[in-house]
């Protein structure tokens, strides 16, 4: 065994010390290699980013159109001082990836946020051999399985639907980026026209730049006519629930998207009408799949329940261990910010989820 | 099963009680017979004795799930429901079609089996069951049937579905009934209402009289002006024991408490009371523990309410009264829709025959002005008076928790302030968060537990302590996290006596959050020393 690892957790991120490159670092550094532009992975100040090209044009919308970033295609190697480096699909968000790490013989792999279901807008996960995984474990237990999605846009569009034939505006609460474009193109679109949120809007504008398809949406604002809200699909961040901005939808139903809301009590205390199991991230069952198929050796668990997932890794049989990441699913755009402790989840054991309500936007 | 579950779905998938209502209606619109029936049941605490315990279950569950029992325990703290845990556990194989009805008899007649028998019929039912039939059965089997559905909604629904109104149905629900020896029709449209004796009326709740801030903190002589002319209204202690309700029918007795448990061979002291009072006579009041004229501490009545069987000599240490003050029946006649005043009049009378008994009248408190109210509230904090009650002389006995006629004013809560020192996940709407709190005082440079509290913080505030736990956990203790000490509270309570059962050496009665203190270091807290100097 190396005397320093491939890869090392510091107060800065996930390090290659060899090359000296981070990966998704929350502090600013020289060079750094980005998963996916959900804020807690993506954040500015650093000198040089690689990442794909969706990553690329949603950062520069995201953060500053004055980053330096190159893209690079998934499977396409970059050397840096003798390590070689390559994306890989993650299925998390449009432009997510897994980052192969790889220096005399030893491959690592740092899975970022991932999940084995298909959403019809990322391309689909895909299981990278190594010796030692880095994974996130956000729903790293065995109560966190998910239903097929067809079977979660049936409840969603009979949701719709049944609001819709009373004249009830739907209001569906998901995370801007990922969460509310899967949401538009899984959903039934002859039932109501889709309506969204600003920061819906912009991420979809950048998105469709990019070539993604999307059904016909539309941007709300102070003209949109109020009829046009009664058998309507309002797609938005959490963060404008509770604001006036829903008033001219009156009379409306609210739901929210998210693997939270396979707890009762989450949903119950969302103050929510319904809940949609519908999450972005590997149940209990997909991490250990992506365990099993990785081959690796050695596991370290990130971001979620760390300490319950690599305990039962270790019962049976792996190599496991918990590491303290800072990577939450708070966002500065979707979050509220009433939360005092919200800027960061540092608890290794417990969801990453101590800011508060549970639009958990990256959920 | 499918029906009821629709019905819990709808229930879950709102949280306007409007909503809730009309779902409940439609159910009771167009259900069969039996299932409605055992809806109500469980709806209004009425369920099935439970067949297999905890344990049983906790083991079953792990074998099912193929996971580690440690994991299905952690688990089981994140959820914050064992019904719900193994509904999220358990996998669906065949599935199993059976009603409401034939469901409960399942797990009724589990009770009679050996152990092997009921593992395996219950492991049968996890892998033939899912979503909400799987989480209803489970919550039948464990017996528990909280599902955030309160009794009062089911009843509107009940109502709305069958035009009885709420006040009959909510009268024609309590008592005695089980789905084994009434029927739908019985039960709601009062087919054979006179043939149980033992049909308690529902309890007249006050509210509390409220302060500027529409709390109770701070209610005072302005808050009692609104109320009108002080002639109108009664004055009573508002006594610290366990709301009763005696009847007496067809020569037997019952005793009913507030959460609605029949409580009549607990307080043998009560039997002679069916010759000393007449014949279709229905009281409210306080059961007190009594001795020498005097009421003693509710500490002492305590010890009675958790027996069973009540043997010599606790009945002769800890005898009990009951403190009468209102009469629903009289002569076999309801008179709730009867004044105060001549309800009042009655009760002087019939019970001022019976004294010789285990029986007293709540005296009334003379006063011409609020003023003196004020004062009677403040000297009212004894052992066995909580406050003040202030009733409409011409309020007639209502249903359940009403503004506007009774109110009720407690002597100000004790209150001091101490650090948080552990946290576990708490359960329901706060699952998989840090909300069941407990809490120290100083003494001798440590911190020292003296209550637990559940309650009392926004929301908001909520979500910061579970955070402030998340992140400064000292040490593990299975679910329960150990922090540091930093938090203060002020923990208000209402009662506070000497025991031998608390390490503190201090027990206090209903102890809640008042305010988190941002503005005191953990050094700033009380002492133990303090908290002992409030006990007189």
């Amino acid at each position: 065994m190396r005397s320093t690892p491939l890869l090392s957790f510091t107060p800065r991120g996930i390090h290659c010390s060899i090359a000296d490159v981070y990966i998704d670092p929350w502090r600013g550094v020289d060079r750094a290699i980005i998963t996916h532009a959900h804020s807690d992975h993506a954040r500015g100040g650093s000198g040089h980013y690689l990442a794909t090209s969706v990553t690329k044009a949603l950062m520069h919308a995201r953060i500053g159109a004055e980053l330096n970033i190159e893209a690079i295609e998934y499977g396409e190697p970059v050397n840096i001082n003798g390590v070689r480096f390559s994306l890989h699909p993650a299925g998390h968000i449009p432009g997510s990836a897994q980052v192969r790490v790889e220096h005399q013989g030893e491959v690592w792999v740092a899975t970022g946020d991932y999940k084995r279901q298909l959403d019809g807008i990322s391309p689909a996960f895909e299981p990278v051999r190594c010796h030692t995984l880095i994974t996130e474990c956000t729903f790293g237990l065995p109560i966190y399985r998910w239903k097929e999605p067809e079977l979660i846009f049936n409840e969603i569009n009979e949701w719709w639907r049944g609001n819709a034939a009373n004249g009830v505006c739907s209001v569906i609460s998901a995370y801007s980026l990922g969460k509310a474009q899967r949401v538009m193109t899984g959903v039934d679109r002859s039932i109501g026209p889709i309506l969204v949120h600003g920061a819906v809007a912009n991420m979809n504008t950048v998105l469709q730049q990019c070539g993604l398809e999307l059904p016909a949406w539309e941007h709300i604002t102070k003209d949109t006519p109020k009829e046009r809200f009664r058998n309507a699909l309002v797609i938005t961040p959490g963060s404008a629930l509770d604001t006036t901005w829903t008033n001219r939808m009156k009379p409306f139903s609210t739901a929210m998207a998210s693997g939270w809301m396979q707890l009762r009590g989450w949903r119950r205390r969302s103050n929510i009408d319904k809940g949609f199991v519908l999450s972005d991230h590997a149940d209990w069952d997909g991490l250990l799949r992506t365990v099993q198929e990785s081959g690796a050796e050695r596991v370290i668990a990130t971001h979620g329940y760390t300490d319950l997932f690599s305990q039962y890794l270790r019962s049976v049989g792996l190599d496991a261990a918990a590491e303290t990441t800072e990577f939450g699913t708070d966002d500065g755009v979707d979050q509220r910010t009433d939360m005092v402790y919200s800027t960061s989840s540092v608890d290794p054991a417990s969801t990453p989820l101590s800011m508060g309500r549970p639009e958990t936007p990256t959920a | 099963m499918t029906r009821e579950a629709a019905l819990f779905d709808a229930l879950d998938a709102t949280t306007s009680t409007t909503a809730k209502v009309d779902a409940l209606a439609a159910y009771f619109r167009d259900a069969n017979d039996a299932d409605k029936l055992w809806v109500i049941a469980l709806l209004s605490g009425r369920r099935p004795k439970r067949p297999v315990t905890s344990t049983q279950l906790r083991q079953w569950a792990a074998e099912v799930s193929g996971i580690p029992d440690w994991l299905f325990e952690a688990s089981y703290h994140v959820v914050g429901d064992f019904a719900e845990t193994v509904t999220h556990i358990a996998t669906l194989e065949a599935r199993m079609e059976k009603s409401l009805t034939e469901w409960v008899r399942y797990v009724e007649e589990l009770k009679a089996l050996s152990e092997s028998e009921k593992a395996a019929r219950v492991k049968t039912v996890w892998a033939g069951l899912e979503g909400m039939e799987l989480f209803v059965f489970n919550k039948i089997i464990t017996g528990g049937f909280r599902i955030g559905v309160s009794q009062k909604i089911m009843v509107k629904g009940l109502s709305k579905a069958t035009g009885v109104g709420e006040d009959v149905l909510a009268h024609r629900l309590m008592g005695n009934w089980t789905p084994h020896n009434s029927s739908f029709q019985e039960l709601v449209f009062g087919a054979n209402e006179g043939d149980d004796h033992s049909r308690p009326y529902p309890f007249y709740l006050a509210y509390g009289i409220e302060g500027p801030e529409g709390t109770a903190a701070g209610a005072g002589l302005n808050d009692l002006i609104p109320l009108g002319d002080p002639r109108e209204w009664q004055a009573e202690h508002k006594w610290d024991g366990i709301r009763g309700q005696l009847i007496v029918r067809g020569g037997q007795h019952y005793v009913w408490s507030r959460g609605e448990e029949l409580v009549t061979d607990k307080y043998p002291e009560f039997e002679a009371l069916r010759k000393a009072l007449p014949d279709g006579t229905v009281l409210d009041g306080e059961i007190l523990a009594w001795k020498d004229g005097s009421a003693l501490p509710f500490a002492e009545l305590q010890k009675r309410i958790g027996r069973k069987t009540v043997g010599k000599k606790i009945l002769a240490d800890v005898p009990v009264v009951f403190m009468a003050y209102d009469i629903m029946e009289h002569e076999g006649v309801d008179i709730r829709q009867r004044p105060m005043s001549e309800r009042r009049a009655l009760l002087e009378q019939i019970v001022g025959a019976a004294t010789r008994h285990a029986i007293t009248l709540s005296p009334t408190l003379p006063f011409s002005t609020w003023e003196k109210i004020v004062a009677l509230r403040d000297d009212a904090r004894t052992n066995s008076i909580e406050g003040l009650m202030l009733k409409r002389l011409s309020s007639t006995y209502e249903v359940g928790r009403r503004r506007g006629d009774w109110w009720k004013w407690k002597v100000d809560p004790l209150s001091i302030d101490a650090v948080l020192t552990f946290s576990m996940q708490g359960h329901g709407r706060r699952a998989d968060l840090y909300t069941d709190h407990t809490f120290g005082l100083w003494h001798s440079g440590q911190l020292v537990t003296f209550a637990k509290a559940y309650s009392g913080l926004t929301d908001a505030e909520m979500k910061q302590v579970d955070a402030f736990v998340k992140k400064n956990t000292v040490e593990r203790f299975g679910p329960v996290r150990q922090v540091k000490a930093e938090l203060v509270f002020e923990i208000a309570f209402e009662g506070i006596s000497a025991s031998t059962r608390h390490k503190s050496g201090v027990a206090v009665r209903f102890p809640r959050i008042v305010r988190w203190r941002k503005d005191k270091k953990a050094a700033d807290a009380n002492t133990l020393d303090d908290l002992k100097g409030m006990i007189r």
